[in-house]
């Protein structure tokens, strides 16, 4: 298929579409709403589900409810909607069933403004509702990114009956750049439900999803099943991308936009002559642990960028072990970080460790 | 005497919908009379394996323990959402909530508000028994002005906690809603008429007619601090007068339930 220009919240919207997703459920809130307006458009001319909720609240738990029927299901939202979200996604998380979200940062906290920002990675990444769970969480920095991600979300979340959240922000919703949308696949059919789900007992003994456990020890098992499933996410599911590391004297370390704009100024640096790289973490959770504690032996220091205070920063902290010496550069509150503000942190970041 | 004269006749017995267990109810709690109405009814159409349950949180958080069919367990309040979640894309299969006056009134009233404003094609067995009864006895939405509760030691004071709020009032005015009826659980004629509205109620969203709920007036003699026997009498004397049974809303095109209610 041919690449077309495409706006991030509706490519993501066509993404999921294409994936199988059965239904939507989501409440308008900038800068996300193209995505709940093409899919009003869209699912209803497929025979699919469209509902705009009364809440994200609502939608959340509308998501919930088709999740346990087990058809393919998103939502998608923005921060301040994400936040209103966190106790149905606990609950998708304590009752094990598979779900897709969508977040498209906005500045904050409280209701903040529509700019674009990272400021809301420890709530998703670390979890974010009551409880240990962690979802998985994919982190894109481009429009075919978001595409791609999303639309492998929806098998992620199958296979490991967990929640999927793509963490993007402002700018990738609402940006415009050329990218090719995947094969559409067909929905899956009533009958091919998974076992566990909500269909109607018949002819079987009663299907039943909850997320209690009044024994105490069996809550245990289940915290020991998520675990044991985060395990293997862990083993399995880690992304990145690595950009000139190989022979790098000096690292920077970005998500998402932030990585993007990092990239820019490496390539500046490069062209300088100065051995500088980049490794941008696709997968926020599981994290790039390895990877980034293998910088930690090769380079004299990391540069973390990002487009809040400092969250991811503690991952890298986490995994480099005090082995090497990291610095960290935010802008915070929905402002986008310019290259030449990285250039500038990377001319320095040279100058005291000793180019 | 023999044998052969001997002809067994069973003429009641455990429906098919309800789990063979028991439940965790306290003595004497109408609880068990409403799961039982439920599961009767839904044997009677003939739909245990075409019937998803969403239960509440409340004193009936266990509720998908005894009946036989598939359920959910939804969040605090917002069992009607889950069911629409369920329901949209389960749309030849019959849905309900069992919700509490807590749960649908106070902490789930918008998703009960605009489940019915969608006529959303749920069925909600509402149970209004004026208080919490599973975190020992607090004011509810539904509480009596001057009914002392564990966070109402004085009786509810209308000053400064408000007044009680009558829901199938308010929700029969939504266009969305099909049925909408107040019945009690107070004593075997009411009994009756509450297991003749629940099928009504199935059968509204059986025929795709839209929202549909049963409001129970139901009893709480723990909490209430009185005997089961006081408590049906507390119901008739003191909850109908506050909340009158009643039809609040029938469809039109509502046909009378097809079959005798036994």
């Amino acid at each position: 298929m041919a690449k077309e220009l495409l706006k991030g919240n509706e490519a993501f919207a066509e993404a999921a579409v294409r994936a199988g997703c059965e239904a939507y459920f989501g409440y308008p809130i900038t800068p996300q709403t193209e995505a709940l307006e093409y899919l009003s458009r869209r699912m209803p001319e497929l025979g699919r589900v469209f509902l705009q909720a009364e809440s994200e609240v609502a939608a959340i738990n509308m998501v919930y409810g088709a999740a346990c029927a087990g058809v393919r299901v998103m939502s998608s939202s923005s921060s301040p909607g994400v936040s209103l979200m966190m106790e149905g996604l606990s609950y998708i998380a304590g009752s094990e069933v598979p779900a897709v979200l969508v977040d498209i940062m906005r500045g904050g906290p409280g209701l903040g403004n529509i700019a674009p920002s990272q400021g809301d990675y420890n709530q998703i990444v670390r979890g974010g509702g009551h409880g240990d769970y962690r979802p998985i969480v994919l982190a894109p920095a481009t429009i075919q990114e978001l595409i791609d991600l999303t639309y492998e979300a929806f098998d992620l979340a199958e296979k490991y009956r967990t929640i999927v959240v793509i963490l993007a922000d402002g700018s990738l919703g609402q940006m415009m750049e050329p990218a090719e949308l995947p094969p559409m696949l067909p929905l899956r059919k009533p009958e091919e439900r998974p076992q566990w789900a909500l269909t109607g007992a018949k002819g079987r003994e009663p299907n039943i999803i909850s997320s209690i456990y009044m024994d105490p020890l069996e809550e245990e098992k289940l915290n020991k099943r998520l675990l044991e499933r985060q395990a293997q996410i862990e083993a399995q599911e880690v992304r990145l991308r690595e950009y000139w590391l190989e022979d790098a004297d000096y690292a920077v370390v970005a998500f998402g936009t932030a990585g993007r704009i990092a990239l820019s100024a490496v390539k500046d640096l490069r062209e300088e002559g100065h051995r500088v790289g980049l490794l941008r973490p696709i997968s926020l959770y599981p994290y790039p642990k390895e990877q980034v504690a293998a910088l930690a032996e090769k380079v004299r220091a990391i540069l973390v960028v990002e487009m809040n205070s400092g969250q991811m920063l503690d991952d890298v902290r986490l995994a480099v072990e005090g082995r090497a010496p990291i610095e960290f550069y935010g802008r915070m509150g929905g402002v986008v970080p310019m290259p030449d503000e990285i250039v500038d942190q990377l001319h320095a970041l040279i100058e005291k460790y000793g180019g | 005497m023999t044998t052969e004269n001997l002809v067994e006749t069973l003429i009641y017995r455990k429906p098919e919908s309800l789990a063979d267990r028991p439940t965790h109810y306290c003595p004497g709690c109408t609880h068990g009379v409403a799961h039982r109405l439920i599961a009767e009814v839904i044997d009677e159409m003939g739909v245990r394996e075409q019937t998803i349950g969403v239960a509440p949180v409340g004193c009936a958080v266990f509720a998908y323990q005894y009946f036989n069919m598939d359920f959910a367990e939804a969040a605090h309040g917002r069992a009607p959402a889950m069911a629409t979640g369920l329901k949209r894309v389960n749309p030849d299969k019959l849905v309900f909530t069992y919700q509490g006056d807590g749960d649908l009134a106070s902490i789930g009233a918008a998703e009960i508000l605009h489940a019915a404003g969608r006529g959303e094609n749920i069925t909600v067995i509402f149970i209004n028994n004026a208080i919490y009864g599973m975190t020992g006895g607090q004011m509810a939405p539904t509480t009596l002005p001057g009914q002392r509760t564990t966070s109402t030691p004085l009786g509810r004071d209308v000053e400064s906690h408000g007044f009680p709020i009558r829901m199938a009032e308010i929700l029969a005015q939504l266009d969305g809603a099909a049925y909408v009826v107040r019945r009690s659980l107070h004593n075997v004629a009411n009994i009756r008429k509450a297991k003749k509205a629940i099928r009504q109620a199935f059968e509204v969203q059986r025929q795709g007619l839209g929202f549909s709920m049963v409001e129970l007036l139901s009893n709480c003699p723990t909490n209430w601090g009185i005997s089961v026997t006081e408590s049906l009498r507390w119901i008739e004397e003191h909850m109908v007068p506050v909340y009158p049974l009643g039809d609040y809303k029938v469809h039109p095109a509502i046909k009378p339930a097809k079959g005798r209610s036994r």
